[in-house]
């Protein structure tokens, strides 16, 4: 178990991961220019081809057949590759149902597909680009830089310890606990749902990294002391103390109370 | 009441002789039951068996808190199901120290409810009101401690002693007086009514410190934000009152979704400056969901509407989330066309006076 962890928590393994991902999203996204998301890199045009055919068949009855959008689905036109990647690659579309907020699922369509639909919905107008490995390369940010931008920016909605909670009327922030840096990045520079963007010029990449090693650093910290109760704060230990100690406590009492048989 | 005497108690009833030297007495009322422990020799045998091995156990959590003290790696993390990862050494600590500790509470208990002797008892205690002669005794002192001290006599010690105690309460009037008369001789209306805001004040993003440009944010962006030379003031003032006052955000929306402002074209292209300060008791909220326009805060689910003037559409503020009029200066970053209209955050009891 503990050659198993300190493996996962190798950076460079993540790395290699991404770096592979990337490989076969397709080689020209990982050229793409750091500084200028809105210059999406475009996609082969088999890509393209494909992807407008897959398109067409799970995407256009909500988002139009050209991607203007429909009372069903919003316009697609210069969401940019980041977008689709986060919201198809998470499985949060296609759809399962309509309800407050799309939520994480398997995802419907395979890496290649993916690849072919972001690379088909980038040729139809810019924006924000799919970040490269450089990109998310979080080895050398600070983590408590990355921390005070975390509470600043991100805190709000999803909860200091990167929990998640809940906003209006049954949407929610998704807890960042299973978060890649990819899907971090991607969130932050396309803004999906209820989420504002965070684009690289009010927070710039360098700084967007030290939010992903935060939320990573979070990801791995180990809870030493024991039962964290989903770190949810002094809310819920106190409710537990409340509850669950109090009930034994009582339980103790009446034990201590009782006349034995 | 009738009180037992130890006498009238059967010989074999395993120690149920009331203890009456200690000034305890049976009551005869309560119908006693007898314990398993109590009839059967067996049963007693078995509590006693059952308390020893409790002690017993105990000892042997405590060797093993030793030994999990030597033996664990305070830096070694395991995972256990429900806990989650854990520190091994602080969890294996707890859990042995706690059962040993426990082991002994519930050993004594058990011993006291099996084993030890049974029976009701009444305390008796004296009245509640004292003899008349501790009564006297309590006067006559009195009586005397005045005359002694001549307190009567000693007029001058007497009035300087009253005088002391009243000047006693001055430090607290004028420590106390600092909460509404500040040193710099400004009235706290005034102070809760201005921000740093400023004519020309450009915005800087918080965390980053960067000024920011209309070009920056997109449609749909969100950017906490504060006045330029936020940091020194703060530095100067030892305090975070300025930046409690002057905390904004700002959110971008297309500008044909915006319904409402607080006043006419105090955005720009879709950029809207609001307060970030709660006004129902002073949060911070950036809790701004894109898609609707909602600004929740965490504290109290007030909703606020910043499509339509910052509006509370759900929960307890009662005002409109002050919004900031901005533009752009020369150089092409957002600045403030001037400070809040309206004292920003919650209410106070001048506030309709300021």
């Amino acid at each position: 178990m503990k050659f198993l962890s300190a493996r996962r928590r190798n950076p460079f393994v993540a790395v290699l991961l991404l770096v592979a991902a990337l490989g076969a999203v397709g080689i020209t996204f990982s050229t793409v220019s750091n500084i200028q998301p809105a210059q999406a890199a475009l996609g082969t045009q088999t890509q393209v081809e494909e992807g407008k055919k897959l398109y067409l068949e799970g995407c256009s009855s909500c988002h139009a057949l050209n991607a203007q959008g429909t009372m069903n689905g919003p316009t697609l036109l210069g969401v940019g590759a980041a977008s689709v990647h986060f919201q198809v690659a998470t499985g949060r579309m296609p759809l399962a149902a309509p309800g407050a907020q799309a939520t994480a699922k398997e995802p419907s369509y395979d890496p290649e597909q993916i690849a072919a639909l972001t690379a088909y919905i980038a040729s139809l107008a810019p924006g924000p680009a799919m970040p490269t490995a450089e990109d998310l390369d979080y080895s050398d940010a600070d983590v408590a830089e990355g921390g005070v931008l975390f509470r600043i920016n991100c805190a709000q909605c999803h909860q200091a310890a990167g929990q998640g909670g809940a906003l209006t009327q049954g949407k929610y922030a998704p807890s960042l606990m299973e978060a890649t840096p990819q899907e971090i990045y991607e969130a932050m520079v396309s803004g999906p749902q209820s989420m504002p963007v965070f684009s690289n010029e009010t927070l710039p990449i360098e700084d967007k990294k030290a939010v992903t090693a935060y939320i990573m650093a979070l990801q791995e910290a180990p809870s030493p002391g024991g039962l964290s109760l989903g770190r949810l704060g002094p809310v819920v230990e106190g409710l537990f103390m409340w509850v669950a100690v109090f009930a034994a406590l009582i339980a103790a009492a009446v034990w201590i109370g009782i006349k034995a048989r | 009441m009738t009180a037992l005497t130890p006498t009238e108690n059967a010989p074999d009833d395993h120690g149920h002789s009331a203890p009456a030297k200690l000034g305890y007495s049976p009551v005869a009322e309560i119908p006693h039951r007898l314990r398993v422990t109590d009839t059967d020799p067996k049963a007693a045998r078995r509590a006693e068996r059952q308390v020893a091995a409790m002690f017993a156990l105990s000892m042997f959590f405590v060797v093993l808190s030793v030994a999990a003290y030597v033996m664990i790696d305070k830096t070694t993390v395991v995972y256990i199901p429900v806990l989650g990862d854990v520190g091994a050494s602080n969890v294996a600590l707890g859990f042995t120290f706690g059962i040993a500790v426990l082991l002994i509470g519930t050993g004594a208990i058990q011993w006291a409810k099996k084993l030890m002797p049974d029976v009701e008892v009444v305390q008796e205690r004296h009245d509640m009101v004292s003899e008349p002669q501790e009564d006297n005794l309590a006067v006559a002192n009195y009586e005397r401690g005045k005359d002694e001290s001549g307190f009567a006599r000693y007029k001058m010690i007497r009035r300087t002693l009253l005088g002391a105690l009243a000047f006693f309460p001055i430090p607290l009037v004028v420590f106390l007086r600092d909460l509404w008369v500040t040193p710099s001789g400004e009235n706290p209306t005034e102070i809760l009514s201005n921000t740093l805001w400023a004519k020309g004040k450009r915005i800087i993003s918080d965390g980053t410190y960067l000024a920011v440009r209309p070009e920056d944010l997109p449609v749909g962006g969100l950017v906490s934000a504060l006045p330029e030379g936020l940091l020194e003031v703060q530095e100067e003032e030892h305090n975070l009152n300025a930046r409690g006052k002057a905390a904004i955000i700002l959110v971008r929306m297309d500008p044909d979704q915006i319904r409402s402002q607080q006043g006419e074209g105090w955005d720009y292209n879709g950029i809207l400056a609001f307060s970030k300060i709660c006004t129902h008791v002073g949060c911070p909220i950036a809790l701004y969901e894109q898609r609707t326009h909602h600004l929740l805060c965490p504290c109290h689910q007030s909703t606020f509407d910043l499509a339509d003037s910052g509006a509370v559409i759900y929960g307890p503020a009662a005002r409109n989330m002050p919004q900031l009029p901005i533009s752009v200066d020369e150089e092409g970053y957002l600045v403030a066309v001037e400070d809040f209209s309206e004292p920003v955050g919650p209410s106070f009891w001048e506030r309709d006076r300021a």
